[in-house]
């Protein structure tokens, strides 16, 4: 069997793991709508995905991965709950030096459940930790949720929590912005000279800056300075505060010692004690599907790099000792992607994509060491 | 006779890159008729092409010259990964141009590429899609971007005429190629003070995909000695 029939039949080995658990098979096209994964990856999906054309239809992109189309298919006729299995191509374009794999299949099995979020994580995670134990993979997980929660429970203007929200998924952005708001940086350039003129009156400084020209109108230029201004009134998040903050990013420990620590900083910020306390429903959950959620590893900062919209339960599984290999699995919860796709509608998800080449080498790589 | 050359075909680029090699002792002309794409050196073991310098990047890319002149703004924006494709020679000192971000004067409350980035999520918040960036530098700016930490922004592709797309509805900001401003300032733009994306000049650019016969090499190596590089 070539190596391309060998990883297929991995693949199909994968999905009919999903499929016994009760998941329907889906497909998906391979040519996905452009403007929705612009609108909502933003630029960056350019530089990931190969862009095509067509001449009715316009811009279109080769499936960059199978989130987007499953929900939309879930979202126009699927009853809830419900659980999909896919398997297919994926295709990313890849640094010019990388040795990466520009296509790839994907196999993946995605949970759409309202009832119980913390059971649907565990759920998602025992299945993947059942299906790729023989592989002694070493497991990785997260929650963006936390740090949503440590971001929306400091003392500080709505306008700032919204700020650093936003960019939670670009880190060192997210630390300008830290900075800034703590005070430990000072404000950007010509910031202290445009609010110096905005004493004398916005209308007649907006209209000295020149002719009207564009989509983004007055009204807008005079709302973001007031927005400005209000910044530059509001007190400085507090440096405790900030430490806090600091100490929650860095967080790297085992499960029920990161639940621990987490917990003691709920008792000073008391907002995030809703987050806490979903992190413990979901480790009661995981220990009831048979995972060890003792020694399982917690990284807070995990999934912040690369996986925007992922806004809760995040995990992965790498190959140890081979960090130049992408993750072999990973996943988490997006309900976030859900919301910008469904127009606001709430649709709960959690789910995640393993990578067959990658276990069939591992595969290979275990039996070629057993002999 | 095989170390090849190509340099811009027309116009002041031409011109310059011809005065810039006189300079160092490398004649060149172009020969034949006035339209006809042929030219002659003396000085130097070289074929000397005569290429539109968009297309220069993609012929080192290629490999099928060694040698060319361009600007370093279509080299970074053209070949991916270019510093593995090519190798920078010479700078030559004219073709300056700096590829910039800017944006309506009238937006007195931005400046910086921190207020961009800020305006950019409020716009999409107002308007339901991101704030347009105009401009034919694709690569060089979402990567200027990127490395920026800006968001909420989309690239829309301007071929030509980029500064005015503002007025025309078509874009909110541009990112293009400037040497002094004046046609930015006649359409009411402003260039951001950290929206220096890239400052270009003409420059000798080496392929590294190019076959490098041992005679090759050595033409190179006397063409060097003659540039001072």
């Amino acid at each position: 069997m070539s190596d391309k029939a060998a990883i297929r039949a991995e693949a199909a080995r994968l999905q009919a793991f999903f499929s016994a658990s009760g998941a329907v098979p889906v497909e998906a096209d391979l040519l996905q709508s452009a403007e929705t994964l612009l609108d909502l990856y933003g630029e960056d999906i350019r530089a990931r995905a190969y862009t095509t054309h067509d001449p009715d239809r316009g811009e279109l992109m080769l499936r960059p991965d199978f989130t987007v189309p499953v929900v939309q298919m879930h979202m126009a006729n699927g009853a809830e709950p419900a659980r999909y299995t896919y398997l297919g191509e994926v295709f990313r374009k890849q640094q010019a030096d990388s040795r990466r794999a520009s296509e790839y299949l994907q196999v993946g099995y995605e949970v759409f459940d309202r009832a119980n979020p913390a059971a649907a994580d565990a759920e998602v995670f025992a299945l993947f930790s059942e299906v790729l134990s023989p592989l002694g993979l070493a497991p990785v997980t997260g929650d963006i949720g936390i740090l949503l929660a440590a971001v929306d429970s400091l003392s500080t203007t709505e306008r700032r929590k919204r700020a650093l929200r936003r960019h939670i998924w670009r880190p060192r952005r997210f630390r300008v912005l830290l900075d800034r708001f703590t005070g430990r940086k000072p404000a950007p350039l010509g910031r202290a000279a445009l609010l110096e003129r905005a004493e004398t009156g916005l209308e007649a400084l907006i209209a000295s800056g020149g002719p009207m020209i564009g989509l983004r109108g007055p009204d807008e230029i005079e709302r973001r300075i007031r927005h400005l201004q209000e910044d530059a009134a509001a007190e400085p998040i507090g440096t405790a505060e900030a430490e806090v903050l600091d100490v929650i990013l860095s967080l790297r420990e085992t499960l029920n010692n990161a639940h621990e620590q987490l917990r003691d900083i709920a008792v000073d910020l008391p907002g995030m004690s809703h987050a806490v306390a979903r992190m413990a429903r979901r480790m009661d959950a995981l220990d009831q599907a048979g995972v060890d959620v003792a020694g399982l590893p917690f990284e807070a900062s995990y999934g912040r790099t690369n996986m925007e919209y992922y806004d809760g339960f995040v995990f992965g599984f790498l190959a140890e000792g081979q960090p130049r290999l992408p993750p072999v699995a990973t996943g988490g919860r997006y309900d976030a992607l859900c919301r910008m796709l469904g127009g606001g509608r709430e649709i709960p998800a959690v789910g995640g994509v393993i990578r067959p080449e990658l276990v069939h080498a591992l595969h290979n790589d275990l039996a070629e060491g057993g002999s | 006779m095989s170390l090849k050359l190509a340099v811009p075909s027309k116009g002041r680029l031409m011109e310059k890159t011809f005065d810039w090699f006189a300079a160092r002792g490398i004649g060149m002309r172009r020969s034949g008729s006035d339209r006809e794409y042929a030219a002659d050196v003396d000085g130097a073991d070289l074929e000397l092409l005569l290429l539109s310098a968009s297309e220069i990047p993609r012929e080192l890319q290629a490999g099928r010259i060694h040698l060319g002149v361009t600007g370093s703004d279509l080299v970074r924006e053209r070949i991916p990964g270019w510093e593995q494709v090519v190798r920078e020679l010479e700078p030559m000192g004219f073709g300056f141009a700096d590829l910039v971000i800017a944006v309506p004067r009238i937006w007195i409350d931005v400046d910086t590429l921190d207020d961009l980035d800020a305006a950019a999520a409020d716009f999409r918040a107002a308007h339901g899609f991101r704030l347009r960036i105009a401009t034919k530098y694709h690569r060089l700016v979402r990567e200027f971007l990127r490395d920026a930490g800006v968001a909420d922004y989309q690239l829309v592709d301007s071929q030509g005429a980029t500064e005015g797309t503002v007025k025309h509805l078509t874009a909110e900001a541009i990112a293009d190629i400037t040497s002094s401003g004046d046609t930015l300032r006649a359409n009411h733009l402003k260039v951001l003070e950290d929206g220096l994306v890239h400052r270009s000049q003409a420059i000798l650019f080496k392929s590294r995909k190019a076959d490098w016969q041992p005679a090759d090499r050595a033409a190179l190596k006397n063409v060097l000695a003659k540039i001072g590089g």
